[in-house]
């Protein structure tokens, strides 16, 4: 290395060259492929909502099976179906964040401090009727927030699906949270009783009725969250308002 | 610029068994352990940092001789960080769910001794070109292990290998009862213990002095 | 108050960076011959990582989020792309500020820990937890506690690794293992000591 590239003009002349050259080279890409990503997690959530409804063959094109399903704005409060003014920028998870918009929660059973006093929730529809609701819930278990999706019938208490798309749970018994053959187990268990309470519960025994499901074997603390998050996310203070408002014949609430 | 072939041949084989980065030189370690639990990450990682040691060596060693030595270490970070945050990018726009599944660890090659490590002591004194190929060597020195450690941990720890089944665990109705401990991260270190135990037993000359 | 010290306790305990998240790998293995300088390495990084996280956090909030350059009137710039080199470029800019303070005002202390910084820069834990911090989305205070807890985790771990192999001189390893075979062994069973704490709920 030669001394004259020691001079404070040159050390500058480095830095600022550099500088500019990477800024241009990351800018670029950044812009460049922004579409591609936005498309490509758009895609991904789609195609969790679809596993969750049951709807996804391996032959679906993702795009044309989403046709059917719409997407609604509910207040949990009201549990009232509300227009946004600008529906594609809303992140409910951006929302439970901020104070304007979210809650604390008072029986905080998921042990996720805050909710958001809107959520997005989907419907599959036939004309005006409701074939499946699917909600988006989360929720602590053991090492990380599960996101997932819970779908139901029409009748607001049989499941259809349960889908995750967003774990960090322990690899091998936690993670088999999205091992396929469990979450088929869902399929037709019975959510609430007739009176509307959450009455499903994750037992290690071998599951005798409708309202038990096998807990994950060696994930005690995973399954425990899970059940939690069911709990509250179909209390009253989760979707319970919104799930006895909704007229499944019309698609109102 | 001429070429010495046997060089070249150098340069990228000795790092994969005689100067292993990872087995002998204790560099970049750390993503080595955390994205082994299947073999897709692994692949992906594997080619992420190849790339990015490859480009970034190849980068330094163009612009050498520019560099005032005060501020060496900050323009190597830059370049290696700038071509990691083009990689993040690539990597979320075409390999989404694998990208996901990585989460912070494509931008912990950064931070990756490998990288570091052979812009510092390979290109800031040799040849673009050699450069390039030291890097491949050495992204190849870390693949190896790498793809190892994954294939043991997913062929005992899920039964499969890419995701195909090859030992059909007890969970999904098969019969092979699933080694949990391979998915957890003590296995990874396990693992690459008893693997420098095996380079080192084949190459007695890679074999520590007693303190 | 409760919530942040069981998230501190969980920074050192469950998640802890070296023997959960494989953090600091190189650092961790290389500098673990003695108790002393492993301890000197560890308070090192307990505070860069307790400056570098909320510092790291302000930037990403005030700068770098979606939406969040709203109070410079630019309320739908996206900058988050740019997250990694500007908290590598932090790390690098305040290990080399604290650098010349030590030395500077507190010249003991620069003799005791000045070899350690320079390492830091490159120490994948400082980096690996900013990074969590984002992932996680973590709010200022959260990111002061989480910053010093996983900084403490990881002193903790390096120290006891360094307290391990210094008592394992004394033992009679083959050949093949000696050095950094023994030593990756040894980590795989402090992990799996860790991971006893994992059912740990606060």
């Amino acid at each position: 290395m030669s001394a004259k590239n020691e001079s404070f003009a040159k050390t500058l002349l480095v830095a600022v060259t550099l500088c500019l050259v990477c800024s241009v080279i990351v800018s670029s890409a950044a812009v460049v492929l922004k579409e591609k990503q936005i498309i490509n997690a758009s895609l991904d959530k789609k195609k969790n909502v679809l596993v969750a409804a049951n709807l996804l063959k391996a032959d679906t094109d993702i795009e044309t099976a989403f046709a059917n399903i719409e997407q609604k704005f509910v207040d949990l409060d009201t549990g009232k179906f509300i227009e946004l003014d600008n529906p594609q920028s809303f992140d409910q998870r951006r929302a439970a964040k901020t104070s304007e918009l979210s809650v604390e929660i008072e029986n905080d059973l998921a042990k996720i401090g805050r909710r958001s006093k809107i959520a997005k929730v989907y419907l599959v529809k036939d004309q005006q009727k409701v074939d499946t609701i699917i909600l988006p819930i989360h929720g602590k278990g053991l090492f990380s927030t599960l996101y997932g999706f819970i779908a139901l019938e029409a009748d607001k208490q049989t499941v259809v699906g349960l889908k995750f798309y967003e774990q960090g749970e322990t690899a091998g018994l936690g993670g088999e949270v999205e091992n396929p053959l469990w979450l088929a187990l869902w399929n037709g268990k019975k959510l609430m009783n007739s009176d509307g309470e959450p009455a499903l519960t994750l037992v290690k025994t071998i599951p005798k009725n409708e309202f038990e499901v096998d807990g994950l074997s060696g994930a005690t603390m995973t399954t425990r969250g899970i059940q939690n998050m069911l709990d509250y996310w179909l209390s009253e203070d989760g979707f319970g308002r919104f799930l006895s408002r909704l007229d499944v014949k019309n698609g109102e609430a | 610029m001429a070429i010495d072939t046997k060089e070249l041949k150098d340069v990228i084989l000795k790092p994969v068994w005689d100067n292993n980065p990872i087995a002998l030189q204790v560099l970049g370690v750390c993503s080595a352990l955390a994205v082994t639990t299947k073999l897709e990450t692994a692949l992906v990682m594997c080619m992420a940092l190849t790339v990015v040691t490859a480009f970034s060596n190849l980068l330094i060693s163009l612009i050498r001789t520019q560099i005032p030595s005060s501020i060496r270490i900050i323009v190597q970070m830059t370049i290696i960080a700038s071509l990691v945050i083009v990689v993040d990018q690539v990597l979320k726009a075409y390999a989404f769910q694998t990208a996901k599944q990585m989460s912070v660890f494509v931008g912990l090659i950064i931070t990756n001794c490998i990288v570091m490590g052979r812009a510092e002591a390979y290109a800031m004194k040799n040849g673009p070109v050699m450069s390039f190929f030291d890097g491949i060597g050495n992204g190849l020195g870390y693949s190896v292990i790498l793809i190892s450690v994954a294939v043991i941990r997913e062929l005992f720890g899920s039964g499969s290998i890419l995701g195909y089944t090859i030992l059909n665990p007890v969970k999904n109705g098969g019969w092979y009862e699933a080694n949990g401990l391979m998915l957890m991260p003590p296995s990874a270190f396990f693992i690459i213990g008893f693997l420098i135990w095996a380079i080192r037993s084949w190459k007695p000359e890679q074999v520590e002095d007693a303190d | 108050m409760e919530h942040y010290i069981s998230l501190f306790i969980r920074s050192v305990f469950i998640e802890n960076m070296a023997l959960s998240a494989f953090l600091g790998m190189c650092t961790f293995l290389a500098v673990s011959k003695k108790v002393q300088t492993a301890i000197g390495l560890g308070v090192a990084v307990v505070v860069v990582q307790a400056i570098t996280v909320p510092v790291n956090n302000l930037l990403s909030t005030y700068l770098l989020n979606e939406g969040a350059l709203a109070w410079a009137g630019l309320p739908e710039t996206d900058l988050s792309f740019l997250g990694l080199i500007v908290y590598i470029g932090v790390i690098a800019a305040i290990v080399q500020i604290l650098e010349m303070i030590l030395d500077k005002f507190f010249p003991a202390l620069y003799q005791a820990l000045g070899i350690f910084l320079p390492l830091i820069t490159v120490n994948c834990a400082i980096l690996g937890g900013s990074l969590f911090m984002i992932q996680r989305e973590y709010d200022l205070a959260e990111s002061v506690v989480y910053g010093i807890g996983s900084g403490f985790g990881w002193a903790l771990a390096i120290v006891a690794l360094a307290g391990i192999r210094e008592k394992m001189k004394y033992s009679d390893v083959p050949d093949g293992l000696r050095g950094l075979g023994i030593t990756f062994i040894t980590v795989g069973l402090m992990a799996l000591a860790f991971m006893s704490f994992s059912g740990v709920q606060l």
